[in-house]
């Protein structure tokens, strides 16, 4: 839970989160922008300021609590054990050193090696994502990286101490669609490489098909579907993951398959709308009775199609609706297909 | 770089040659007459006609002008004219290039009197900005990582108050308790530093101590609010993210990025400050660049208002150089080639 206090009230910016990842898995999460997503991952890293952030519960590492670890426990885990990639490569890298520089520096923080010893890591490492001529690029200032490369840099950064989990903060929204699925295509790569677990941030749903293992769907703070990658996809039973896929074009799909965006916009953390944070939105709401979206919010509870599948809706028959309604609009193929 | 430096230098030639020109013809188009305030009380008309000419205030403007020029690149004598000259052999005094010019007023070429207060200006300068800027980037920062608590209003309050009270006020403030009332210090006289750095030094303090209290308090701000705003960029959070210790967050990537403007503020505030501290100047009885301005002024002593309108623009000129290759030493996209 991570809630910021503000001057108008407190901002409950996430509530009520749980996931949990094996090692050489990927985990998804998804959701709008201002659902959470950065503010969980962020929490993982401890990287919230004590001034201004409340992070309440238990994050798990190895089977430590990183909430109860002191600073500078936290410190020594942060880029070691756990270590994360940005979404905009330029601006997380600082214009005024090498790119060898910030890579060899997250090394030397936490190994005892000379600043040569360093250098020679970064290039290696730089080498390894794909950089060309790595003992020459290696003196470049970020400025003189293309996008791209700078983001291959960063999961240089990212992955040189070799960590237990990588967070992914939308490594791929700032790049050209080319050089997406080079980078996707590099981090499933490293991943089995290194063996570490992934975490995903990315409104991209075509990157959760492509990457992860499971998916945990975020709205106004809270998950509202969890469960196993082809599940999800497939049978979502929460009409904001039906939502998110009808407002992503298909280029092979059907012509005549429908965008349908979802109408308004989330609703503000500061005060958030009673009953299931969704309803305002909801296109299903009345197909549930006695207005019980409006007034109690659902649990995460398992869905129709069983256990691994979580979703936080009142909804009874969700994957009737999903079938008869949703997927002849946005696929009118795949349901002849049946 | 080179290359870069060399156009610079030649651009600003060119605007201290018409930096020269401006000030001939303002101070012509000045509804007072120099040669009649020259002259002083019961003036004939004669007496007035025949002090012009000593003064070579009856030629043309652009013909003073360019004499003027002359005399920078090739030296000239006073006076000008060459009958006075074989009238009072004894009177004439030369002045070799780079020529100024010569200051009836003072009886002395210009050179001679910017050289005497030019290291006197430069000292104070240099002290104030040692001090102010020492002061303002400890406080600002330290405003900055204990934001909001009582320490870092107690600074912003603190600075607000040295900013708001005149130069004056402080100067003399200083000068009578710290120097007369509870004698810490000795009543400050400027002292060459040829004569002993110490008592240079010495000399330069409460003077020194005055400016940089007043330009303490912009930067103070300016530092807090560029060390604020740093600590939000993305590349700090990323300095975090890898696990560095605070402090090197701090100091390396975060005021790195934060003092870079300061640069800027600080070339314009020095340059500025060199014919500008007249206040503090008359204040502690620094006889520095600032007084020598004011009295050209009242006097109308057009040749010290022209070498103090020329040295002080080269000053700003070649500051604004200084600062811009130092940006190209900080910043490696400002790099070019």
């Amino acid at each position: 839970m991570v809630h910021f206090p503000t001057v108008d009230g407190v901002v409950k910016a996430t509530d009520g989160l749980s996931f949990d990842l094996e090692k050489g898995k990927t985990l998804g999460i998804v959701g709008e922008s201002g659902s959470g997503k950065s503010v969980s991952s962020s929490a993982i890293l401890g990287l919230h300021r004590k001034t201004n952030a409340q992070v309440s519960g238990e994050i798990l590492l190895d089977g430590v609590d990183l909430l109860q670890l002191s600073d500078e426990e936290m410190r020594l885990r942060r880029g070691k054990e756990v270590s994360m990639i940005f979404q905009d490569p330029l601006s997380a890298m600082h214009p005024y050193y090498t790119v060898g520089n910030q890579i060899g520096e997250a090394y030397l923080v936490h190994n005892k090696v000379s600043k040569k010893a360093a250098r020679a890591r970064a290039i290696e490492m730089l080498d390894r994502v794909g950089i060309p001529q790595p003992d020459r690029r290696v003196d470049d200032y970020p400025h003189q990286f293309s996008g791209g490369m700078r983001q291959r840099a960063m999961i240089a950064m990212g992955l040189i101490n070799n960590p237990d989990l990588l967070i992914a903060d939308e490594p791929t929204t700032a790049l050209d669609v080319t050089v997406q699925a080079q980078i996707l295509d590099l981090l499933q790569d490293l991943q089995r490489e290194f063996n570490s677990a992934v975490i995903i941030i990315t409104h991209d749903l075509g990157v959760v098909a492509e990457m992860v293992d499971d998916v945990l769907v975020m709205y106004a703070g809270r998950a509202v579907e969890y469960g196993p990658c082809k599940e999800i996809l497939t049978h979502p039973e929460m009409p904001y993951t039906w939502g998110l896929l009808s407002s992503v074009p298909d280029v092979r799909g059907d012509v005549n398959a429908k965008l349908i965006p979802i109408p308004g916009n989330p609703p503000s953390l500061l005060d958030p709308p009673p009953g299931c944070m969704f309803h305002p939105r909801c296109t299903h709401r009345d197909k549930v009775p006695g207005d019980l979206c409006r007034t109690e919010l659902p649990e995460l509870l398992p869905g129709v199609s069983g256990s691994g599948h979580l979703k936080r809706c009142h909804l009874a028959n969700p994957d009737e609706i999903y079938a008869t309604e949703i997927l002849p609009e946005i696929a009118p193929d795949m349901v002849e297909e049946k | 770089m080179f290359a870069y430096i060399v156009r610079r230098a030649v651009v600003g030639v060119i605007m201290l040659i018409v930096m020269s020109l401006v000030t001939f013809l303002l101070f012509f188009a000045s509804p007072i007459d120099p040669a009649r305030y020259a002259c002083g009380k019961n003036c004939s008309p004669q007496l007035r006609e025949q002090t012009r000419k000593a003064l070579g205030y009856d030629k043309p403007t652009v013909v003073q002008w360019t004499d003027f020029l002359q005399g920078v690149v090739k030296g000239r004598q006073y006076p000008d004219d060459p009958a006075l000259v074989k009238k009072n052999p004894d009177l004439v005094a030369q002045c070799p290039a780079p020529c100024f010019g010569y200051s009836v007023v003072n009886q002395t070429t210009v050179n001679a009197e910017l050289k005497r207060a030019f290291p006197v200006s430069l000292s104070l300068a240099l002290a104030a900005l040692i001090m102010w800027l020492a002061g303002g980037v400890f406080f600002g920062v330290v405003a900055a990582v204990k934001k909001g608590s009582l320490f870092d209003r107690g600074i912003v309050a603190g600075a607000l108050i040295f900013y708001a009270f005149p130069a004056f006020f402080i100067g003399i403030f200083l000068l009578k308790f710290f120097a007369i009332k509870w004698q810490l210090v000795a009543i400050p006289a400027y002292t060459p530093i040829a004569d002993g750095p110490l008592l240079w030094l010495q000399g330069l303090f409460l003077p020194g101590l005055t400016l940089a209290l007043l330009y303490m308090a912009g930067y103070v701000r300016m530092t807090r609010a560029f060390v604020l705003e740093s600590m939000s960029e993305d590349y700090v959070r990323t300095a975090r993210a890898k696990g560095l210790k605070s402090r090197r967050v701090l100091v390396k990537h975060s005021m790195r990025a934060a003092l870079t403007p300061l640069v800027t503020l600080v070339g314009l505030d020095f340059a500025a400050l060199m014919g500008g501290a007249i206040i503090t100047e008359s204040v502690f009885n620094y006889n520095g660049l600032g007084k020598l301005a004011v009295d050209a002024n009242t006097t109308l002593d057009l040749p010290t208002i022209i070498g103090l309108v020329l040295l002080l623009g080269a000053f700003v000129i070649i500051a604004n150089i200084i600062v811009d290759v130092l940006y190209a030493v900080i910043d490696p996209r400002v790099r070019v080639g």
